[in-house]
């Protein structure tokens, strides 16, 4: 038997909110969200005219099309050219891959000495269980020690290229983020919220097992980097450059690059010298083990977690 | 071990550590620190240089606690001594000349980044010099290639936008090559430490397998630094990146960048895939051909160019060609005349690029050839080191430009077949030289017609970093021409020792 509802409490129930939004009626997130109007793209016939005109003095200003024999040669032979270089290059290198060693043949060049050192005594010498971290953070540390530069240089010539500085330019900046992204996505914000907690986790927990199995500092940091991205869709730059700025981030990636660099340092000065370490190794497979490995590994994550967080917040907007 | 001993390893990581350090200190400090460190590596590689003279042995540098097929190692001799120490002093010299012009062009909440950039550079020019490691070397010439992206766009103009981007496109796929280089390498040796390389290399070449793989991975290297060094064919990214940035940027990018990447491929030759094999091949000889087409092509290119700092940039390309000529002759005296060339390039481009600076501040900061008429007298110690570094580089005696030609000749003369074409090819790109470079003397010091404007006269006093920064230069261009001999029994002791 049903019972009789007044027409304002049946508006406010879920199945005729369900109802209505099925029927195309009402868009329950219209409201929380926050965008722009995206309007079409339109040229009026002087802009129209004006590119053209534009284009056409290009080809004559700047390529001289006319007067300039070199790109008018250059232009005849260049697809000819590359088809062959291209077709010229793979052939090279194939007939080379052909003639390298077998691959995976036990016998092969590269399973010499260095590798047998690596694979029988690398847990006593370095105390990882994860053989690999242990080749890149303590056999090889130099070398891992400029990749992590690297991206530290990568990211500053982002900064370089892309940061503004101009609050006019900002504010523009400002508008045409929302013009493309919407703003308070209910669906993004609550997967988020969900989701944010254990990316952050799992990455943490990558980074700091990364001398006992599978993972490490650029692994881990790549997750909380992408954790990091994710949250900055779901809640805009007003939440995160509450904690994340660009200024943060280059204090965090000089507090990490510059402990690594002091303790490779001792670690180098004291190995070149043949002096003992105190650095003790630990007991294999404990959290606390091997060494520097675990610090360094942390200062790798920090580094590359900014290092892509600071690459999106620059493409996507001058400043954060 | 003696102390001493430490160094090279100290100043790589002191300049690794400025870097970041750098970037959150303000632009002024960045800039105090960028030169003490500039000045503390190079007092340290003099006293490297000393040390190693005085003991005469090169020594390797284990970094870290396991020795060399396992972990890294750097190896000090004379030669990367000599090396460091030179790159240090031109460093300095090019940022101290180009201070106002920094201060003008990059925006003042970038100018500590400038720095960051430099310390970078700085460390992986150190590191490129010392390591002993063929993966080592690829890992700092990627960070040479990102810090010179950012020296070439921090202007900030449409044009250094598109010349960082040319030179990120050329320099990436060079990269590129010598990494695959360096796989092959590895895959048929098993090493990646230079002299395993060698030793396995030798072997292979001996018993004959595995040629293909061995010449392609050699031709690979070769054609990679080849276009990071701006050899001809891959020269295009060269004179907008030159041209048009900043004044410490084009100096330091024409007189040691491209310099890093050279000495690293004589390192390549001479250390890792010996020298008997690199002749056999036939990788010198493109080399050799290539590069004299670059001195012709590049003196001819410079010669059309109607704008200052663009037909230095230009000159660059045949002065490259100069060294891998020396390189394709693949002598032992061709080498060290590259390797000579290199110090006397280094010195004279960053010098006529200061002293093109300086003109253009005498002719309201235009470089075209209409505007600097007459620069050279408003402005005389400029006009005095755009002429000195002229003579340099056509090869006038006195200059260090005269003694590398006089190597290259002495170098060829009783080569089997090489002799004629580096003769004809050296006596006709002094000719086009001379035709550039004293085209611009004249016009430099033709009275301005009446009635010109925008030019003012420029005192010595008024700059003075930039005075010293061109006195310095016009002195080291000096002693490496009137004092060569020491010098050259120093790269050669310093080559032998490369064994």
């Amino acid at each position: 038997m049903s019972r009789k509802v007044p027409e304002e409490e049946y508006q406010k129930t879920v199945s005729c909110r369900l109802k209505r939004w099925l029927e195309g009626a009402e868009d329950p997130f219209a409201e929380g969200m926050e965008m722009g109007r995206q309007e079409p793209v339109t040229e009026s016939p002087e802009a129209k005219e004006r590119r053209e005109e534009d284009e056409k003095q290009l080809r004559q200003r700047v390529y001289d099309l006319e007067n300039n024999v070199e790109i008018r040669i250059f232009r005849r032979f260049y697809r000819v050219f590359s088809v062959g270089f291209c077709i010229f290059l793979v052939v090279m290198l194939l007939a080379a891959v052909s003639d390298l060693p077998v691959f995976g043949h036990p016998e092969n060049p590269v399973n010499n000495q260095v590798a047998e050192r690596y694979i029988e005594n690398g847990l006593q010498e370095t105390g990882a269980v994860n053989i690999v971290t242990g080749m890149i953070l303590d056999y090889r540390a130099f070398d891992t020690l400029g990749e992590s530069h690297v991206l530290f240089a990568a990211a500053c010539t982002v900064l370089i290229l892309l940061r503004t500085d101009k609050k006019k330019e900002q504010a523009e900046d400002e508008d045409n983020d929302r013009r493309y992204e919407p703003k308070n996505d209910v669906i993004l914000q609550t997967v988020a919220r969900v989701l944010v907690p254990p990316i952050f986790i799992f990455g943490i927990y990558i980074i700091l097992a990364g001398h006992l199995g599978p993972g490490g500092g650029f692994s881990g940091g790549a997750v909380i980097g992408a954790g990091l991205i994710l949250y900055l869709n779901a809640f805009g730059f007003a939440r995160t450059e509450k904690f994340f700025t660009a200024k943060t981030f280059r204090r965090v990636s000089f507090c990490a690059l510059a402990c690594y660099s002091l303790a490779k340092s001792y670690s180098f000065y004291t190995g070149a010298n043949h002096i003992e370490s105190i650095v003790p190794l630990g007991t294999p497979g404990a959290i606390l083990s091997s060494g520097l490995i675990l610090l360094l590994n942390i200062c790798v994550g920090v580094v590359v977690a900014g290092t892509m967080y600071t690459f999106y917040a620059m493409f996507r907007k001058g400043n954060y | 071990m003696a102390f001493v001993q430490n160094f090279p390893f100290l100043s790589i990581l002191l300049s690794l550590f400025s870097g970041p350090l750098c970037s959150i200190l303000s632009g002024k400090w960045a800039k105090r620190v960028n030169t003490g460190v500039i000045v503390t590596t190079g007092v340290m590689s003099a006293f490297v240089l000393q040390h190693v003279i005085s003991t005469g042995q090169s020594y390797v540098y284990q970094m870290g606690h396991f020795p060399a097929p396992w972990g890294n190692e750097i190896r000090v001799g004379i030669l990367e001594a000599f090396m460091a120490c030179f790159f240090c002093a031109v460093m300095l010299l090019c940022m101290l000349g180009g201070i106002r012009e920094r201060e003008e062009q990059i925006q003042e909440s970038k100018q500590n980044l400038y720095y960051v950039m430099v310390n970078l550079l700085l460390c992986s020019l150190l590191a490129l010099i010392y390591t002993n490691d063929l993966f080592t070397a690829y890992v700092f010439v990627e960070i040479n290639t990102i810090s010179a992206c950012g020296l070439i766009m921090i202007r900030q103009t449409g044009r250094t936008y598109e010349a960082a981007a040319r030179y990120m496109i050329m320099s990436l796929s060079g990269s590129g090559l010598l990494l695959l280089g360096i796989c092959y390498l590895y895959a048929v040796t098993g090493h990646l430490l230079m002299s395993n390389i060698r030793e396995q290399v030798q072997f292979l070449a001996q018993t004959g397998q595995h040629h293909l793989s061995l010449m392609v991975a050699l031709g690979l290297m070769s054609v990679g630094l080849a276009m990071k060094s701006a050899l001809y064919p891959f020269h295009t990214w060269l004179p907008d990146a030159y041209g048009y940035s900043t004044l410490s940027s084009s100096a330091i990018l024409s007189s040691l960048v491209s310099k890093g990447y050279i000495f690293l491929l004589i390192k390549i030759f001479c250390r890792v895939v010996g020298f008997n094999v690199v002749n056999e091949s036939k990788v010198v000889n493109v080399l050799f051909v290539f590069g004299i087409i670059g001195m012709i092509m590049g003196s001819l290119s410079a010669i059309k160019e109607n704008n200052l700092t663009r037909m230095i940039a230009y000159s660059s390309v045949a002065q490259i060609g100069y060294i891998y000529m020396g390189l394709g002759l693949a002598t032992e005296a061709g080498i060290v005349a590259g390797l000579y060339h290199v110090l006397s390039h280094g010195a004279t481009k960053a010098l006529l690029f200061v002293a093109a600076s300086g003109l253009g501040d005498a002719s309201g900061n235009s470089d075209r050839f209409a505007d600097i008429t007459g620069a050279g007298l408003r402005n005389k110690l400029a006009g005095t080191a755009f002429l000195a570094g002229s003579l340099s580089m056509v090869g006038l005696p006195m200059f260090s430009g005269f003694i590398s030609k006089f190597f290259f000749a002495q170098a060829a003369v009783g080569h089997a077949h090489k002799m004629f074409p580096t003769v004809i090819a050296l006596a006709l790109s002094t000719i086009l030289n001379a035709v550039y470079f004293m085209k611009t003397v004249i016009r430099i010091y033709t009275p301005a017609p009446e009635g010109s404007v925008g030019g003012r006269q420029i005192g010595v006093w008024e700059q003075p970093a930039k005075s010293a920064a061109l006195v310095c230069l016009i002195l080291l261009n000096l002693i490496l021409g009137l004092n060569s001999d020491p010098i050259v029994r120093l790269i050669q002791r310093g080559f032998e020792m490369f064994d």
